[in-house]
């Protein structure tokens, strides 16, 4: 090749192309989609959770999309009753769907794990409530109060002695509060 | 016929002076060695992180009270400083080396470059430590805030500037086939930032454009910058031209015109259009035109120079890369397909593949090309062909074991994640090993790296003993293929 300019002029109109239809097609179609019935945007504490899902990256461990009947063996395991779809993320930027399922799938944590009891014990240690978990624990998300200290209202955890600090209370801190209420939208169909 | 009887008499026209090679070297000395050891720099922060969240898989109560260094701050700065640091930075070295060798001319404005280097030097360490402190947009590929990419994409433009530049002033009539991959990449690499950034994205949308914009960074970033290098440097050190001309126009613009609609098959059986998706998985198959193209002319150079591939530390590292490329876009094709997707989407499967593509291909070419580079710009010889011979053999050995062990190991767990009968743990379980493996092969990576840094440390400062010609790992017996390393 000779000329600059074609290779110019060809390299851009081929960008050009896919952008339009795979980036901007799809971005219309789906601006005038509803939200699934009863899903509705997320109030202060659930979107202070879900920044606190971001920042911790749970993303790269857990995926937010439950595949369909027929395909993978999502539905077979409990996480959801139905493949995601597009209404379910209307209120999501950015989107958090996961291409990870070193844990499984949240899209519907909220209905099959409500407790929060066992949410905050999971967080503080993972393995107090789920034997050889690879996942991590977040003590930075607690904090060690001798019993003294703790307020009326303070979110106390509870977990197996053998995870216990040696003195002291677990006390559940804002963040970790909004992540748990965060995981609570995360519900196929929320009306249920 | 005419046309190339007049292109010779312009090819005339324009030849350069005698010398030209020094003189346009000279010309790009210090932004290419700023770009290559700035991106080097990036290259051992980012094995550190990486091997950080590798060993925190094996061992999750390690190092949990600091949030900065949790495992979901680590991955995404590892990845981060890996493309925009090291791949970037440093393929921004080599490509400004090879454009000034293949348009025969000096670079002016150099200073313009080095402004660059600073200014994307500064981005990256904001962006870095904004990630370990807990700002993290969680977009995977572009994790970093938004403001960093801007900064990013101008020093970009900057970098670029000094090369429109010499092509205007070129001394060649022809334009060598890695000028246009790296011309497009140039154009490629700021308008997927530029496009992915626009705030037209929500919901499902943004995750469809999340994986246009991802899978082309890697097909439209970095991929042509290491063809470049390739094209260049193959038929350069074995001294026999590139085996078909019209073969490399093919592959050129195969790839120009698939690679871009591929990314989607990253959202198979999701939420996502599935036309997308459908579309994304037919041209990920006609991906297989432009790698067995591009395949065939760098094996056919490099086929029957098995000596000069074992010997030059060069064409070592990049028929590494080349095979490489070629195992992973072959690999890439078949892993788009539903029924393979069912088993491996979600798991380290993946993980493993994007090494693959990542440091098997695009890392080991760079670091051949820059064993080629570094000593025609500092006029010194690297220190050792023994180190050199080492840092290869960690750097392959170690990929090896990465690649193989998730390659393995994302089977076994997609495989239990289908199987009714077994647990969620259960697929955890199973690929315990391998990722263990994975942190073996992760730390003989690293080991390479310290090597590496060393060496280029050495040949910058110009230390260790003063060498008479090119290293090699073994005697030279002809003289047929030094000549091209003489120039
Ligand atoms: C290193 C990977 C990893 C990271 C990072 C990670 N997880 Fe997990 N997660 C797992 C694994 C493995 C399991 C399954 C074992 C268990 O229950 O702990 C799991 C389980 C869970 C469960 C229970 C799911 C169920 O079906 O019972 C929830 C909820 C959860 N994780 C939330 C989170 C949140 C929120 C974050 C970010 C703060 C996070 N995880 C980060 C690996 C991870």
């Amino acid at each position: 090749m000779i000329r600059a300019s074609v290779l110019f002029v060809g390299s851009l109109a081929a960008i050009l192309m896919s952008f339009v239809a795979l980036s901007v097609f799809p971005a219309v179609q789906l601006m005038e989609i509803e939200p699934t019935e009863g899903r509705i945007d997320y109030n202060f504490a659930e979107s202070q959770g879900r920044q606190v899902y971001m920042r911790e990256g749970c993303i790269y461990c857990h995926t937010q999309q439950v595949r369909p009947d027929g395909f993978g063996n999502d539905i077979g395991r409990g996480w959801g009753t139905r493949g995601s779809e597009p209404g379910d993320y209307v209120f999501d930027f950015p989107h958090l769907l996961g291409t990870m399922r070193t844990g499984p799938d949240l899209a519907d944590i909220g209905q099959r794990q409500p407790s929060r009891d066992w949410h905050l014990s999971h967080f503080y240690n993972p393995r107090s409530v789920s034997e050889g978990s690879l996942m991590p624990s977040y003590p930075y998300l607690f904090e060690i109060k001798s019993e003294a200290e703790v307020l009326a209202s303070d979110v106390v955890v509870n977990v197996p002695e053998a995870f216990a600090p040696d003195e002291g209370v677990i006390v559940a801190k804002e963040d970790v509060l909004n992540l748990y209420a965060y995981l609570m939208t995360l519900k196929q169909d929320p009306t249920n | 016929m005419s046309t190339t009887a007049a292109a010779s008499v312009e090819e005339k026209k324009m030849r350069p002076p005698e010398g030209w090679r020094e003189e346009v070297d000279a010309s790009v000395r210090w932004p290419v060695i700023a770009f290559i050891a700035s991106g080097t720099f990036w290259l051992i922060v980012g094995s550190v992180l990486a091997l950080l969240a590798s060993f925190k898989f094996n061992h999750p109560e390690w190092l949990v009270e600091q949030a900065s260094l949790t495992f979901g701050r680590v991955r995404p700065a590892h990845l981060q400083t890996m493309i925009f640091g090291w791949v970037s930075m440093t393929g921004f070295g080599v490509l400004t080396w090879l454009w000034a060798r293949l348009l025969k001319t000096k670079m002016r404005f150099g200073w313009l470059q080095l402004v660059s280097v600073a200014v994307w030097n500064v981005a990256m360490v904001i962006g870095t430590i904004a990630l370990l402190a807990g700002f993290s947009r969680s977009i995977e590929w572009v994790e970093f805030p938004l403001f960093v990419y801007i900064i990013i994409i101008g020093a970009i433009a900057i970098a670029a500037l000094p090369l429109f530049e010499m092509l205007r002033r070129r001394r060649v009539h022809h334009l060598y086939v890695s000028i246009w991959y790296i011309g497009a990449a140039l154009l490629w690499g700021p308008f997927l930032l530029i496009t992915f950034s626009l705030p037209i994205y929500e919901g499902v949308a943004h995750a469809t454009a999340n994986w246009w914009f991802a899978h082309n960074i890697l097909g439209l970033w970095i991929t042509p910058v290491g063809l470049a290098a390739a094209y260049y440097f193959i038929p350069k050190v074995i001294g026999r031209p590139i085996y078909s001309y019209h073969l490399s126009i093919l592959g050129f613009w195969t790839l120009a015109l698939f690679y871009n609609w591929a990314g989607l098959h990253h959202l198979v059986g999701g939420p996502a259009p599935q036309w997308g998706v459908t579309i994304s998985i037919v041209f990920s198959v006609m991906m297989v035109i432009p790698v067995v193209v591009v395949a065939l002319n760098h094996h056919m150079t490099a086929f029957g120079s098995l000596k000069a591939v074992l010997r030059s530390p060069t064409l070592r590292f990049i028929v590494f890369g080349a095979m490489s490329y070629t195992a992973v876009s072959l690999q890439g094709s078949f892993m788009s397909f539903r029924f393979w997707q069912e088993i491996t989407h979600f798991t380290h499967h993946t993980v493993g593949h994007a090494h693959l593509g990542v440091y098997a291909f695009a890392t080991m070419v760079l670091f051949g090309s820059i064993y080629y580079i570094m000593p025609r710009l500092t006029q010194w010889e690297w220190r050792s062909s023994r180190l050199i011979n080492l840092h290869f053999w960690t750097t392959a050995l170690g990929i090896g074991m990465y690649v193989v062990a998730l390659t393995i190991g994302g089977i076994l767990q997609g495989m239990t994640l289908l199987d009714t009968s077994a647990t969620f743990m259960e697929a955890q379980f199973i690929t315990e090993p391998w990722l263990y493996a994975r942190s073996i092969g992760g730390t003989l990576m690293t080991v390479g790296h310290l090597i590496f840094g060393y060496l280029l440390y050495s040949i910058i400062l110009k230390k260790g003993p003063e060498l008479e010609g090119p290293v090699y790992f073994a005697p030279v017996l002809r003289s047929g293929a030094s000549s091209s390393s003489a120039s």
